[in-house]
């Protein structure tokens, strides 16, 4: 069952923390604010978690989601965890490559191709 | 044949970022769509605009709310220009790290500028560095 939230929802199915953009657009910062503290927040009592977080509602992301992005990964690897991203649409992906963002996440094409690389 | 649209312009004072950044975008993406700019195109001046806006409000007025960022469009069949200009004392671009920089790639912030080179046809700061101009040159293709 999907919590409870503005701009994400969370599911929880065999170990594996399914994330979804609820928004279409992460561009305005409060929005971001918010999304960074729910992201945070989810994985906050977990122990090695394995997130993989789906775009596929998304269509549009502005420079400050992609340091909302940095911050939790780093929040997931210090609790010993593993970040994927997959479903994004080509300008989100475009964006992630015109930044180099490539290099430092694990980008999937499906959500089942993500949940395959923990293996 | 389809009849050219006039050339449109705006000269807007922006008080506030949330409200201030909608009603450039709302008055942009109109201006472009009568236009008939590709969706890709609408996207880029968007993005663009979101990264400068922000910029302008955020890092040169400091967040000030005495201060306001003066945004101007000129928009015709062939290309899209803008200016963006904040209150603060301005700055020199080239000192902006180069995010992609392997040294700075983990800093979460600092690509907004990198975006807008990236999605727009033509960037320059105008010294003392408080006001950008862009253009996006009309594609020919989506």
């Amino acid at each position: 069952m999907a919590a409870p939230s503005s701009h994400i929802s969370i599911r929880k199915v065999d170990g594996i923390m399914r994330i979804d953009f609820v928004d279409r657009n992460i561009l305005d910062e409060l929005n971001i604010h918010q999304i960074g503290e729910e992201l945070l927040k989810s994985v906050e009592s977990e122990t090695k978690p394995k997130v993989v977080i789906v775009f596929r509602n998304v269509e549009h992301m502005s420079s400050a989601a992609y340091g909302t992005l940095m911050k939790f990964q780093e929040r997931v690897k210090i609790r010993d965890g593993t970040l994927r991203l997959c479903e994004m649409k080509p300008r989100v992906a475009e964006g992630f490559t015109i930044t180099k963002l490539i290099r430092l996440f694990s980008i999937h094409e499906t959500f089942e191709a993500a949940v395959e690389s923990f293996n | 044949m389809t009849k050219p649209v006039p050339a449109f312009r705006c000269d807007l004072t922006l008080r506030e970022l949330r409200e201030g950044l909608e009603s450039a975008q709302t008055t942009v993406a109109d201006a472009l769509g009568a236009r008939g700019y590709p969706e890709g195109a609408m996207f880029a001046v968007r993005l663009a605009i979101e990264e400068a806006v922000v910029n302008a409000f955020r890092h040169g007025n400091l967040s000030d709310p005495k201060k306001v960022v003066f945004f101007r469009a000129a928009i015709d069949d062939a290309r899209a220009d803008f200016e963006v200009e904040d209150q603060g004392p301005g700055f020199d671009p080239r000192l902006i790290p180069d995010p992609t920089d392997e040294d700075n790639l983990e800093i979460p912030s600092g690509r907004g500028v990198m975006l807008i080179k990236a999605y727009m046809t033509e960037v320059e700061y105008v010294k003392p560095g408080n006001k950008l101009r862009m253009a996006l040159v009309k594609p020919t293709s989506p």
